[in-house]
């Protein structure tokens, strides 16, 4: 009997190549040694020259660390994005509805599909919006879905993020250098462009301008300024889309607006995209000690001064708790089936769940309720007993803040590594963009573990990229 | 499209800051050349101190080596110390910075050309010193200049921001002459009697070398170099793409092309001309009558009031 492989290698299994990747197989095994250093050092040098780096917080050491760019692609057929494509778009429409719902109405809590105290006393639910109606009823104008895959038809949301994923750079600077250092690869297999995004990203923010902007609105993007590990990213969309930087300190408000400072005197800003957290948005609204926000800033929101993306508020549509709900949002909302489905996920909070993940932390992940960035988490398989005694005691201490999941079998896919070539983890962010239309450019964020065997593709903990490719039809 | 006015003082800070790290090393060139004079009549006060001084940075030196004002030290003060605002490192760095915040208004090229300069000075930084001969680090430095200067002309649109550049450009350039100048009257003040000499004229080429303008001082002039033709040269020849009458015209023609593109006129233009023509009208006899050392001070204090009042009209965003 043949062993069966644990985990599904996106290349192909056992010596047989799926038809996406056939134009990579000899690509990939015919190239000499010599010729990939140079070409990986090549991308290097890329990257460093266009000033892509990463700072990662509390680390100290290089500020200009790069991220790890693998040069082998990830690749999607046409039939399976299309899939993909469906059930991201539906679910950031879901999302959408139900923060449109609960800072509203309330319906889904009335209905009881939800416990109103998972929303309404969620860190997250922002009370000062209450009621408000953003234009076209968005609240979450970017949503970056982060998938994995473990089966040839079958992913799984890990998350969604609703508030200013980030990331969206390097997929399209992965895809510029690849273009750059191996064209023929791109003569002789048909790969769907992604270099619309910064053009539908500018779409989707002047289709939500407020009601009382007449012509051209100005859009400017709000960043925490040069020293935000993400600022290269803030820069490079702002360039792309020909917008404005702004920082806290550009911004001020008079009267029923608010406005930049420029070289001309003051001017009107009237859609923000802002890449700084809810609490530091406006200091007389949340944090007071904020330098990074704008006094006054959601009071000309409340009043229809200026659209900000995404809306002050939309983070409790991706908080951890609620996402075990959004396969009943999509019922709820949109009367259809979801697409893409759920990590099944125990709430450490309740009794039932607790017991059955205390008993089997060992198969576990177990997540902390708010963390991100793979940081405070517990992937049972890949640790020893102590480790494993040790979280125990975390969460028995605070149940609520924990989550815990099966380790998925995460897809692999072939990747440079010393040896020569390897399987390894990967994952997948793509980018739905909700304006007056909802879009999703065809790829994404491919992140991968290149330590072998780990599961973990933070970029802060030693994760890296690959190109994402979906194959034309 | 508009120019956030936080950006525009980015802009005009990368332009002063690449000019700047080109005066220090050119400055550098004086002193080590200043240096190869032998030293027989004593009574010179120390030609790397007067570096120091002309570039402003004596105080610092002194706080950080006392008064063992030598080659290697003042080498290590002017090129690389990071406590040092006004080292090459630092410009280069800081103008780097600088960029990396507007690097939305940057082209490619210029962004290309400012990082590569980091990135190459990382390397210089990381390099053993003994490996490192001066005239390398001085000619890497005009080089860097000269590479973003040109990426900058040939590459920038020619808008606001591309205006505010030039402006930072040719205020620190016009600063930097005068203080250069300045150079000769330290290492000459302790011995008037010097003057006219053939030790004064070495020194007086030397700080043309250091302009890159020895030769052009030649076919301009011709004869015999003397102080006088050489002040004229340097402050009021408007051939002379580094005097300080050029570089005044250069700052006042950007600014009018503010002007024009603003649709206002203000004090910043105003000041400007002014400087302008009072440089038009002065002849070399009277900044001699009224000494060369007085002049100077006087013209780079005037400098920077230009420059703190293009801050206040430009650099603030306050409604005008």
């Amino acid at each position: 009997m043949v062993e069966k492989p644990i985990y599904f290698n996106e290349m192909g299994m056992d010596g047989a190549v799926r038809p996406p990747y056939a134009g990579l197989d000899s690509w990939a095994a015919d190239m000499p040694d010599e010729f990939r250093n140079t070409k990986q050092s090549e991308a290097e040098a890329l990257f460093r020259r266009i000033g892509i780096t990463f700072a990662v917080y509390g680390e100290g050491g290089d500020p200009d660390r790069l991220i790890p760019f693998d040069m082998f692609p990830r690749i999607f057929a046409a039939n399976e994005w299309r899939k993909l494509d469906r059930g991201v778009k539906q679910r950031a429409k879901a999302l959408n509805a139900f923060l449109m719902d609960v800072y509203g109405r309330g319906e889904i809590v009335k209905a009881g599909k939800i416990p109103g105290r998972l929303v309404y006393q969620n860190e997250a639910y922002e009370k000062s919006v209450v009621g408000i109606k953003p234009p076209r009823g968005v609240y979450s104008h970017i949503v970056g879905i982060d998938l994995v895959r473990t089966g040839p038809d079958e992913f799984f949301v890990l998350e969604d993020n609703c508030r200013t994923p980030s990331g969206v750079s390097y997929m399209l600077e992965n895809r510029e250098i690849m273009m750059r250092m191996f064209p023929q690869l791109f003569r002789e297999n048909r790969i769907a462009p992604v270099e619309n995004y910064p053009a539908q990203l500018k779409r989707t923010l002047a289709s939500v301008a407020p009601e009382k902007c007449d012509g051209e609105p100005t859009i400017a993007i709000l960043t925490p300024g040069h020293f935000n590990s993400a600022y290269y990213e803030h820069s490079f969309l702002a360039d792309m889309m020909g917008v404005a930087l702004v920082e806290g300190q550009d911004l001020f408000v008079k009267g029923d607006f608010c406005y930049m400072r420029t070289t001309e005197g003051p001017k009107k800003v009237d859609v923000i995209y802002r890449r700084i957290d809810d609490a530091f948005i406006d200091p007389l609204c949340f944090r007071p000690e904020s330098m990074l926000g704008v006094p006054g800033l959601m009071n000309v929101y409340r009043s229809g001064g200026v659209a900000i993306a995404s809306a002050p508020g939309a983070g409790v549509a991706d908080d951890k708790a609620i996402y075990t709900f959004v396969p009943d949002m999509i019922r709820f909302y949109l009367g259809e089936e979801p697409i893409l489905n759920n990590v099944p996920t125990w709430q450490c909070s309740k009794g039932d769940d607790m017991k059955y993940v205390t008993e089997n932390l060992a198969e576990l992940v177990v997540k902390e309720v708010h963390g991100s960035g793979g940081y405070g988490m517990l992937v049972g398989p890949r640790s020893t007993k102590e480790q494993i005694e040790a979280f125990r005691a975390k969460i028995e201490n605070d149940p609520s803040n924990y989550i815990a999941q099966p380790t998925l079998a995460l897809s692999t896919c072939p990747t440079f590594v010393e040896e020569g070539i390897a399987p390894r983890h990967v994952d997948l962010r793509p980018y739905c963009l909700v304006g007056e239309n909802i879009e999703l450019v065809p790829g994404g964020l491919t992140r991968v573990a290149l330590t072998e065997g780990s599961l973990v593709v933070n970029s802060s903990q030693g994760g890296g990229v690959k190109d994402t490719w979906v194959m034309a039809e | 499209m508009t120019l956030l006015a936080r950006h525009a003082e980015n802009l005009f800070w990368i332009g002063r800051l690449v000019e700047r790290a080109e005066t220090v090393a050119r400055l550098f060139e004086v002193g080590s050349r200043n240096a190869l004079i032998p030293n027989t009549s004593g009574g010179f006060r120390n030609e790397w101190e007067s570096v120091l001084q002309a570039s402003g940075t004596a105080g610092r030196f002194e706080e950080k080596y006392g008064d063992d004002v030598r080659e290697r030290n003042v080498e290590s003060f002017l090129f690389f110390d990071s406590d040092n605002p006004s080292s090459v490192a630092s410009c280069v760095e800081s103008a780097r910075e600088n960029a990396r915040i507007v690097r939305t208004s940057l082209t490619s090229q210029t962004w290309d050309a400012l990082n590569n300069a980091h990135q190459e000075m990382r390397e210089l930084k990381r390099t053993e010193r003994s490996k490192l001969s001066m005239n390398d680090l001085i000619d890497w430095t005009l080089r860097t200049a000269a590479l973003i200067r040109g990426t900058i002309e040939d590459t920038q649109l020619r808008i606001d921001g591309y205006d505010f550049l030039n402006i930072g450009t040719y205020l620190e350039r016009a600063d930097s002459t005068a203080r250069l100048l300045d150079v000769k009257y330290f290492v000459l003040l302790p011995q008037v009697d010097f003057v006219g000499t053939g030790l004064d004229n070495y020194q007086w080429r030397t700080i043309l070398r250091a302009l890159s303008a020895h030769r052009a001082f030649n076919w301009a002039y011709g004869g015999e170099v003397t102080a006088m033709k050489i002040a004229d040269f340097l402050i009021l020849n408007r051939k002379a793409p580094r005097s300080l009458i050029t570089c005044a015209e250069e700052a006042c023609w950007h600014l009018d092309r503010l002007a024009r593109g603003y649709g206002t006129t203000t004090e910043a233009q105003t000041q400007a001309r002014s400087l302008v023509a009072k440089l038009s009208e002065i002849t070399v006899d009277d900044i001699f009558d009224e000494g060369l050392h007085e002049f100077l001070s006087r013209s780079i204090n005037e400098i920077a009031g230009l420059s703190a009042v293009i801050s206040e009209v430009y650099l603030i965003g306050e409604a005008r």
